[in-house]
């Protein structure tokens, strides 16, 4: 951020860990509240105070939700004009805020919203924002090192912003833990004005249709993900991987390629350009293996690979695999699992014949 | 009468082909020189939602990049497909900019291009992933923005686009000039064409612009003038994989998986 | 937005190029169309281009023209089983003034045409597969690619061995195998001080190599090897009606080629870069093509204007000089504003007095002379074996030299066919 004569402002000035809070129908969302628990560690290790930034309307509740995760305050921005996330409004609440309190760290969720926020807000306060962070870390000079996937997810690049104020990030989902909720958690809540409303909003949102949750668990909540790739063929075959995932009590998800010809929604796309998964078990069915696919999995605790190319580079990163027909292979193993679920169930008879 | 022309304009980067991301190791960033590259995907799903629009009514497409002159590459494949005219702001003050200088020399060029209503980009490249540029534009220009879009409807002054949000599909409304972000995969390019192909041959129909042309001040943009910076990269470390594999027919092989699964704990049932 | 052109040459291979660039230098706005993403990429040929035609075309030609090698060594081989009897002619005259030749890579040769007919003004577009030529009854008038429709005057078709929209627009019968063979080559990568040493050659001349006789194990074909700077170009032409008919395996042909003894002094030890594959018009005037319609002409490999007549192989120069007499009819067209057929007739004429047409005609039988099976096995074999016995010399008794060829002659070849075969070998030849 500049003092506005284009001379960087000394970064003394700049004190306190902030991060943006996110909710949709009054819930938080997760990524904000993994954020929470990596504030607080950085805070601390700053020796700095960790506060949540909450523009919206009527939140409250929200506000000490947030608070009963770690933080040491919420600044709330009370207007009904912030009732649901629009990104100029946000924008001049945040960027008001910001150059009104100079916090040093500014953390968002890389959410759609978190990610349509910062980028606007970094060009207006023209300082540095590193997008998609997995990781967090402090230089020798006590500079943010904000640490994200490059180059299709085989680096990781060190991102440092050394002489803007302040830093900010966008982290990934489901990379940080959730810290523990505790509702005696004490802190304040400070309403601020902002001179924000009606004329600063420049769309409308029309309307809103939630994705159903027909079908079972959402691929980046499940503990086992079983994912199709472009072997699947057709799209009623994923019925197939429903069956199996239903059994084991997991997800089904997508390659891009299957998502591209249309046998599954984008939303359940994992890769570079999906979403990141990181579940006990990740089960790749009819999935070669590219690059982008493996970015968005490869840190799956354990991978399970069908595929009929016994070169696929799948295998490389796989557990376990079969070399096979998937149409064979996957009825098979559903039978199988059925199987030893049944014999499981049935008690041992009294009098054996 | 007939609805005005719509002027659209289309960011567009050069990126290196997926497959053949390789990084300069003296300089730790990506080989752009003598490296197989394209249009960043996402942007020229942009393109052709651009170009859907012009098939529909009249539309004037512009397509803009920053980079260095082989970027030139990317932009006569954008006038081959459809667009009318390109532009490359190239200057080699510019290199090393990072997401804010780029936003800020991008919404010049457009400034000096003038007389805009949409301006489209993709979500984000494959290259950097971060998707700050297109909503550092509409920050710079201070127009709306309606970012990870599949989708766009045109009615007199005003746009509709559909966009995806992690829990659900929203439809927004918003008014013109405005900035979209197009999502990766919501279109399938068009290939150029012969009359593309030949207009990209006449002359004036791609220019390049230096940042004097423009009047972006130098004292904005270039690596020193990034707030951002790559200090170093580091190579991931995976987990080793056990790669048991097991072939044959598929009773045995799924027995013999389900049993692996089942004994290392990697499943219960 | 309507285009148009005053000629559309399509095809960017040295036919097509050579006429644009004559027609763009006439002033003829000109639009060539190349299907391959470069010009060059998808052509192939043995390996040598005569150079008189570029005289005239570009009189600077030498100064930027990715030559290889200047040939002045020609080299006639006849394989026999794991023998050979070679012969081989040197002149320094062979590699200079209009008569040089030289060998080259295709995809820079053919860029470097292509650029200049840039240079001199035609709109070069690559990328794009025209899909049709416009006509209304007989009368040509424009191109058609996708959704894309260009008008124009004249349309030359340079469109290769290949020769779809040639076909389609009537000009050319369709391809039988017995008038199209298949050549096969390798690119051998030799560094240049091994090349220059072991086919004894200075930095910038070359060798020619055309192997005959027992070439390719029963097909009728033959084999040739070209030095290029730091690569040697082998491979084999062989008749894809043989190739068919004995149900034989071109690469397993050409592996047989390079394993001969004779063929593997030359290339052992180089690193294979490339194996590429084309189709050979042959039968040149036999193939029946018209190349003259209204509003159209035809040029290069298209219009059959290739020559193989047993020891040399030009394609490349007849396809420049033919673009080059297509350009000149066009200007007579254009004088009289007639671009029928008629008005584009005088182009048979300038293809007559660049020899295009005279050499095809004169060369007329060879390709039926060459299908004579006797040529690719009995003959060389015989060559062979007279050979084999007048250089032995282990001690038993030798015989005189016309005793050993009458010897052999008697046994395996009746001598009135012998004759014949060798009287009609040199009327076509």
């Amino acid at each position: 951020m500049t003092d506005g004569e284009h001379v960087v402002e000394d970064k003394s000035h700049f004190t306190g860990v902030w991060v943006f809070l996110e909710g949709r129908k009054h819930i938080l969302r997760d990524v904000s509240i993994q954020l929470i628990g990596e504030g607080r560690r950085i805070a601390d290790r700053r020796g700095a105070h960790l506060t949540g930034i909450l523009p919206g309307h009527s939140v409250e509740n929200l506000a000490r939700q947030a608070i009963g995760y770690g933080l040491d305050r919420v600044i709330v921005v009370d207007r009904p004009v912030l009732e649901i996330y629009q990104s100029r409004p946000y924008a001049k609440v945040m960027a008001t805020l910001i150059r009104r309190h100079k916090p040093e760290i500014v953390l968002f969720g890389a959410s759609k919203n978190g990610r349509d926020l910062g980028g606007r807000l970094h060009a207006v306060l023209e300082t540095g924002l590193a997008a998609d962070c997995v990781k967090f870390d402090l230089d020798e000079e006590g500079n943010l090192d904000m640490i994200r996937p490059s180059f299709g997810g085989k680096s990781l690049a060190h991102i440092l912003c050394k002489r803007h104020r302040p830093q900010m990030a966008s982290a990934r989902r489901n990379v940080f833990l959730p810290p523990p909720h505790d509702p005696n958690q004490t802190g304040e809540i400070l309403h601020e004005e902002v001179d924000v409303n009606e004329k600063d909003v420049d769309a409308t949102l029309l309307e809103f249709q939630e994705f159903t949750r027909e079908g079972g668990l959402r691929p980046e909540e499940a503990r086992i993900v079983i994912s199709g790739g472009y072997g699947l063929a057709e799209g009623k075959n994923f019925a197939m991987l429903q069956e199996l995932a239903d059994l084991l009590g997991g997800a089904v998800a997508a390659s891009r390629k299957a998502v591209d010809s249309g046998w599954m929604p984008k939303e359940f796309q994992v890769g570079q350009t999906g979403m990141t998964v990181r579940p006990e078990v990740y089960f790749a069915i009819g999935i070669s293996g590219a690059v982008q696919h493996l970015a968005g999995m490869q840190e799956s605790e354990k991978i399970v690979a069908i595929n009929n190319d016994p070169k696929a580079a799948i295998f490389e990163i796989a557990d376990y695999g079969i070399v096979g027909d998937l149409f064979q292979i996957v009825p098979e193993f559903v039978r199988q699992i059925r199987e030893r679920k049944a014999t499981k169930a049935v008690p041992m008879p009294v009098a054996a014949r | 009468m007939g609805p005005r022309p719509l002027r659209i304009i289309v960011c567009i980067k050069q990126v290196p082909k997926a497959q053949e991301l390789q990084v300069d190791p003296k300089t730790q960033t990506l080989k752009r020189v003598g490296v197989p590259s394209e249009i960043n995907p996402p942007d020229a799903n942009a393109l052709e939602l651009a170009l859907q629009i012009k098939d529909r009514r009249a539309a004037e497409v512009i397509v803009i990049s920053m980079g260095p002159t082989v970027f030139d590459e990317s932009l006569e494949r954008g006038v081959g497909m459809g667009a009318d005219r390109a532009v490359l702001l190239t200057d080699r003050i510019l290199g090393g900019s990072d997401t804010v200088p780029t936003a800020y020399a991008l919404s010049e060029t457009i400034k000096k291009i003038g007389d805009f209503d949409m301006i489209l980009c993709g979500e984000e490249t494959t290259d950097a992933s971060t998707g700050h540029v297109g909503p550092g534009i509409a920050g710079h220009l201070d127009i709306p923005q309606i970012t990870y879009i599949s989708e766009i409807q045109i009615e007199d002054d005003s746009v509709r686009a559909r966009r995806t949000a992690e829990d659900g599909t929203e439809w927004w409304e918003t008014t013109m000039p405005c900035v979209l972000t197009v999502n990766f995969g919501c279109t399938k390019p068009r290939e150029p064409t012969l009359l593309g192909k030949i207009r990209v041959k006449r002359a004036g129909v791609i220019v390049h612009w230096s940042c004097a042309d423009v009047g972006i001040d130098p004292n904005k943009v270039g690596l020193k003038n990034s707030p951002t910076i790559v200090a170093k990269v580091d190579t991931v470390h995976l987990p080793p994989r056990a790669r048991k594999v097991f072939h044959g027919d598929a009773k045995d092989a799924v027995a013999k998986l389900l049993d692996a699964l089942l004994e290392d704990g990697v499943i219960a049932l | 937005m309507a285009e148009r052109f005053d000629a559309i040459v399509v095809g960017a291979g040295p036919a097509g190029s050579a006429a644009a660039l004559a027609l763009a230098r006439e002033k003829f706005s000109t639009l060539l169309v190349e299907r391959g993403r470069h010009a060059g990429v998808k052509n192939m040929f043995g390996g040598r281009i005569y150079a008189w035609p570029l005289f005239d075309l570009l009189p600077e030609w030498e100064k930027d023209c990715p030559v290889e090698r200047f040939v002045s060594s020609e080299h006639m081989v006849f394989l026999s089983g794991d023998a050979s009897l070679g012969i081989e002619f040197e002149s320094p005259r062979l590699a200079s003034g209009k008569a040089a030749s030289f060998t080259a890579l295709r995809p820079k040769f053919d860029e470097w045409l292509a650029k200049k007919a840039e240079t001199a003004g035609a709109t070069v577009v690559t990328g794009i597969k025209v899909d049709d030529v416009v006509r209304d009854g007989s009368r040509f008038h424009g191109v058609v690619a996708g959704s894309d429709r260009i008008e124009a005057d004249l349309v030359v078709l340079a469109e290769g061995a290949m020769g779809q929209l040639t076909q389609r627009a009537g000009l050319l019968p369709d391809l039988t195998p017995a008038s199209v063979s298949v050549g096969v080559k390798e690119t051998i990568e030799v560094p240049a001080p091994v090349l220059q040493e072991r086919f004894g050659l200075g930095d910038r001349d070359g060798a020619s190599y055309v192997f005959a006789g027992d070439v390719s194990g029963g097909a009728r074909g033959g084999g040739f090897l070209y030095t290029n700077k730091t690569s040697l170009s082998i491979g084999l032409v062989v008749s894809s009606e043989d190739v068919a008919r004995k149900k034989l395996e071109v690469p397993a042909l050409m592996q047989r080629f390079r394993m001969h003894p004779s063929v593997q002094r030359l290339i052992k030890g180089g690193k294979v870069l490339e194996y590429s594959a084309h189709l050979v018009p042959e039968f040149g005037l036999g193939m029946k093509a018209r190349y003259v319609g209204d509003g159209i002409l035809v040029a290069g490999d298209a219009a059959g204007f290739l020559i193989n007549n047993g020891y040399t192989f030009r394609g490349v120069d007849l396809a420049i000089a033919s673009g080059i007499a297509a350009a000149r009819a066009a200007v007579d067209a254009r004088k009289s504003g007639d671009f029928t057929a008629r008005g584009l007739s005088s182009y048979e004429r300038y293809l007559r007095e660049l020899n295009v047409l005279t050499d095809l005609e004169t060369f007329r039988a060879a390709p039926s002379y060459l299908k004579n099976e006797r040529l690719f096995t009995l003959y060389p074999k015989l060559l062979a074996e007279i050979a084999e016995r007048v250089y032995t010399v282990d001690g038993t008794a030798k015989q005189k030299l016309s005793e050993v060829i009458f010897d052999e002659a008697k046994e395996k070849a009746p001598l009135l066919r012998l004759l014949r075969d060798l009287i009609e070998g040199a009327r076509s030849m």
